[in-house]
């Protein structure tokens, strides 16, 4: 399997996807320049951390119109996995491939330290290894990961079944105080209604390798590898 | 351009005295232009030229078999770490830029101490820093604060680099003077090094980066004699930082120095242009031409002057291989940067600047760089010294309710926990963390690719260097090296940042000299060379003088990830041990300031070779894997040490507590409790360690008491059969971790 991960510039955590995956997926991955227009040959796109453009104006806003994006879209509508991570999540958002939007932390302050997630569903391939209601400690790092949605969209990602992670404690349970950013019903990540783009403000990336303390963010990334293969499969 | 005359008004305005400029007209064998005079006046500024400091400052060891670039050779200096790899780390002062305005102050320090490290061929992978504020509860310092921290998180954050650790004080004496101290450390491969140099004649001076503003000109005063009053209004006197320029200019370097087409880098920091070009030229034996034309900007009309000694940010100047031009423009061209080729470097050994075809500046490039004056200051011991040794602190009444005392500590901001400063930092980015910030004495960061790690960390009592600055220099350096060690490194070097009020003051003098002169033969003694650093004056307010604050900046090496060792008690029925002396002496102290508000008595003694053998004890017994956790006695003393241990091991369910008890013991309880003698290392180990960690005491001639056992739920301490502290952890816990955010809410 081929993980290409994408450098826009400002992106900060490109070399840490990389190195994750390479050293613990063991998977092949390279980098996609921002200016590459040719995505066709890779299995899994990874849209990394960082401050695409400095953000100076919405988190997001301008890496939309980068050269590769016009194509990770494609790439995407065409059931291509997609996963962004942190500013990648906010950059799907811009770019329309997830709904709902950012919105600065509720604290007003940017936000670094482990908290845990709930799995919500296994239905997508990011989670698909995973058990359901499973409890994953991972990082966050971000300023603007307050998820909103208007009523009528959150409707529809519950019907769906969109809300693949939430902000809960180490038991599991979803509450105000187990919420770190005030994002909508403690949402952390989101997919799309075929469940081949992943949205996701935790860094899985910063949690694969044992001496850094947690090794949850792993089983994403295995459950990716682990679900392609099932695909190439069947 | 009209002619501007030189008067000895401009000469003063500049910050020249007479005798300064006589020697300018010696070197020049005639008058200076302004622009000329500008150039002098930057580079043998104090920030520049240490021509106050630099006498003292030859005192500190800088060579040791590890050391590759030595201090004030380059930007930053560089130590060899094995497997064909090196650390170039450097702690810088952003003192005055962040009093004015904390958020850009704050964060233009951290583009600065960033740019120095990569300039070096490494590349930046942490950055601490040291903080201090006024107290607390004054709105201003509220503010400061906010503003310092977001200032660091902003740019640190944006560009990528992990903060992972520092140190945050909150003292009166930094009322209006607030201490912005910031550290970065980069890694690179030994064939990387890359020098400021300008060498090879014809070889092409590039303007990368930022175009350039009036932000930061140096000489104000007199730029309002040439500029009239309404580009004055035009001017902005701060500096404001864009990491995301930044990220691109570090990554554009790092892919540069990997070709080889670059001779030498410098980043335009203080003093801008000017500086980097004489520096470059000064260190290569070179002369070099610039042409100001060719200088991006971003206003209009700027003159020669202004363009040279412009400090705006994210900057650089790269001396670029003949020939290699292309190869270097493609790679700026690929990071969308601006490069521009501004000038060439020349064989005559002079500094020469056109502008719109007229040369503006002519000066050996030698003189400006390395021929500044050189002072030794006068000093004079301070009236107060000897007043505040000779305390009577027996009249102090030792208080009734230690649990009290406790919990007021805890709480104490300088004591309390700072996750509320470092949750803001992205501490993590880059995948390196291996102990998170506050779960040991000390950051550690693994080295991808090997076994090893680097510790780092902070270390400065300001109280201690004003009631005596060369125990107070030694002791940071001691107290440094200990908080590396609990880690379980080994020092490597260390870089300084000197923070003092008026050198021209006889009294603050002798605290520098003394300062400087403690620190120079603790880092002898512990044979640990000092790389680099950096001296900021004249931090005073109207009260007078910030206390001595110089900050120390440590890195040590951990062999493997076996040895990294925190703070925190692991497991019910461990041990508990003191390594080092105990001892009632309350004169210094957190305690004595906090809850008598008392600023003085001697400092409890202080030993370096005892400091040593603690050390070696501690670490000899973290290799042996027969300790659990390690953890400096430092502000708040033993007590205070004992419950961050336990606050540190408790997990959200399960509490640590300790049953601490401690037999035949002479002087004041609150001594023995809060007392801050040096020279001391909390430890926890399995009951079965008990022998060896005794045997270990005997070998390395040092005291090794057994104080108590890890429980659960209560901090319990019994002094000569009487029970002196009886807290649940919780409680201590919610003060330690909630008191800042309580403040600021």
């Amino acid at each position: 399997m081929r993980f290409g991960v994408v450098v826009f510039p400002g992106s900060n955590c490109d070399y840490d996807c990389y190195f994750a995956i390479k050293q613990w997926v063991s998977s092949s991955v390279e980098f996609i320049w921002h200016k590459s227009t040719r995505l066709n040959t890779y299995d899994c796109i990874v849209l990394p951390g960082g401050f695409s453009y400095g953000d100076y104006l919405r988190t997001g806003a301008i890496a939309r119109f980068s050269p590769v994006m016009d194509n990770v879209i494609k790439y995407a509508e065409n059931g291509g996995l997609v996963i962004g991570i942190c500013n990648g999540f906010q950059i799907l958002l811009e770019s329309g491939l997830l709904p709902g939007a950012m919105l600065r932390n509720t604290s007003l302050r940017f936000v670094c330290k482990y908290i845990t997630l709930r799995t919500v569903t296994t239905r997508t391939p990011f989670t698909a290894s995973l058990k359901k209601g499973e409890v994953l400690s991972v990082p966050i790092a971000h300023n603007e990961g307050n998820y909103y949605i208007d009523e009528k969209g959150l409707e529809e990602l519950q019907k769906n079944s969109q809300i693949v992670f939430q902000y809960c404690d180490a038991d599991g349970a979803v509450s105000d105080s187990s919420n770190p950013n005030g994002s909508l019903l403690n949402i952390a990540g989101i997919c799309s209604k075929r469940g081949n783009i992943l949205g996701m403000m935790p860094h899985p990336e910063r949690c694969c390798d044992p001496l850094l303390g947690s090794i949850d963010g792993l089983k994403i990334f295995q459950s990716i590898t682990e679900s392609f293969k099932k695909m190439q499969t069947a | 351009m009209e002619k501007i005359v030189i008067t000895p008004q401009i000469v003063e305005e500049h910050g020249l005295t007479p005798e300064e400029y006589g020697h300018i007209l010696t070197i020049l064998n005639r008058e200076p232009t302004i622009t000329e005079l500008g150039v002098f006046s930057v580079m043998w500024s104090e920030h520049c030229s240490y021509k106050n400091s630099r006498f003292w400052l030859k005192k500190f060891p800088t060579t040791g078999p590890a050391v590759m670039v030595k201090a004030g050779d380059e930007n930053a200096g560089i130590i060899d770490i094995g497997d064909g790899l090196a650390v170039s780390f450097k702690i810088e002062s952003h003192n005055h830029p962040s009093a004015v305005e904390p958020f850009q102050g704050a964060a233009t320090g951290i583009g600065g101490i960033i740019r120095d490290i990569f300039t070096m061929g490494a590349r930046p992978v942490a950055l601490m820093n040291s903080l201090r504020f006024g107290k607390l509860n004054e709105p201003n310092v509220k503010r400061l604060f906010d503003g310092v921290v977001r200032g660091i998180a902003h740019y640190g954050n944006c560009i990528g680099i992990p903060t992972v650790g520092g140190e945050v004080y909150f003292d009166p004496t930094y009322q209006g003077n607030p201490l912005v101290n910031v550290f970065c450390l980069g890694i690179l491969k030994h064939e990387d090094i890359t020098l400021g140099r300008a060498e090879g004649v014809g070889n092409s001076v590039y303007y990368l980066g930022a175009t350039t503003g009036r932000d930061g000109i140096h000489g104000a005063t007199f730029a309002s004699v040439e500029l009239t009053e309404e580009s004055e209004e035009r001017k902005s006197s701060v500096q404001v930082g864009d990491p995301f320029m930044e990220k691109l200019l570090l990554e554009a370097c790092l892919e540069l120095l990997q070709t080889d087409a670059v001779v030498g880098i410098q980043d335009m920091g203080a003093a801008g242009l000017t500086c980097s070009t004489c520096e470059t030229a000064s260190r290569g034996n070179s002369g070099i031409k610039i042409e100001l034309d060719y200088v991006p900007q971003r206003e209009t009309h700027m003159t020669p002057y202004e363009i040279l000694l412009s400090e705006s940010q994210e900057r650089m100047l790269v001396i670029v291989k003949k020939g290699k031009e292309q190869e270097v423009e493609d790679i700026f061209e690929k990071w969308d940067l601006h490069a521009s080729k501004i000038g060439e470097v020349t064989d005559d050994g002079i500094m020469r600047v056109f502008f719109k075809g007229e040369q503006v500046v002519e000066i050996p490039a030698k003189a400006i760089a390395e021929d500044a004056p050189l002072y030794q200051r006068s000093y004079k011991e301070p009236a107060y010294y000897k007043k505040l040794k000779a305390l009577d602190l027996d009249a102090v009444k030792e208080p009734n309710d230690y649990n009290t005392v406790l919990q007021k500590l805890l709480a104490d901001p300088t004591i309390a926990d700072k996750h509320w400063v470092y949750e803001q930092y992205d501490h993590m980015v880059i995948t390196n963390t291996a102990v998170l910030p506050g779960k040991a004495d000390a950051a550690v960061i693994r080295l991808k690719e090997t076994d090893k790690l680097l510790s780092m960390t902070t270390d400065c009592n300001g109280r201690y260097c004003y009631l005596d600055p060369y125990i107070g220099g030694m002791i940071a350096v001691a107290e440094a090296a200990r908080n590396i060690v609990c880690t379980g490194a080994v020092p490597l070097g260390i870089t300084d940042c000197l923070n003092f009020g008026n050198p021209m003051k006889e009294e603050i003098f002798w605290q520098f000299k003394n300062c400087v002169l403690g620190i120079s033969d603790a880092c002898k003694s512990f044979g640990i060379p000092v790389t680099g650093g950096n001296v900021s004056f004249y931090n005073e307010n109207p009260d007078g003088a910030v206390d001595p604050t110089p900050v120390i900046g440590m890195v040590g090496l951990i062999q493997n990830s076996d040895y990294v060792t925190t703070a925190g008690f692991k497991q019910i029925g461990d041990e508990i041990f003191l390594i080092g002396p105990i001892q009632s002496n309350i004169g210094g102290s957190e305690y004595l300031s906090i809850i008598h508000s008392i600023k003085g008595g001697a400092l409890p003694e202080f030993d370096v070779e005892l400091e040593k053998r603690v050390q070696s004890c501690c670490l000899e017994l973290i290799r042996q894997r027969s300790i659990k956790s390690a953890h400096d006695c430092s502000e708040g003393g033993l007590v205070v040490a004992v419950a961050e241990s336990c606050i540190l091991g408790s997990g959200q369910k399960l509490k640590l507590g300790v049953s601490i008890v401690l037999e035949n013991i002479s002087g004041r309880i609150d001594g023995i409790l809060f007392g801050e003698r040096q020279s001391r290392i909390v430890v926890s180990a399995a009951p079965k360690m008990a022998d060896a960690l005794i045997k270990a005491g005997k070998k390395h001639n040092v005291p090794v008491t057994r104080l108590g056992v890890v429980t659960q739920e209560t901090i319990s301490w019994t002094v000569n059969g009487k029970k002196v502290i009886d807290q649940p952890v919780k409680e201590s816990a919610q003060n330690w971790k909630g008191e800042i955010e309580r403040m600021l809410s």
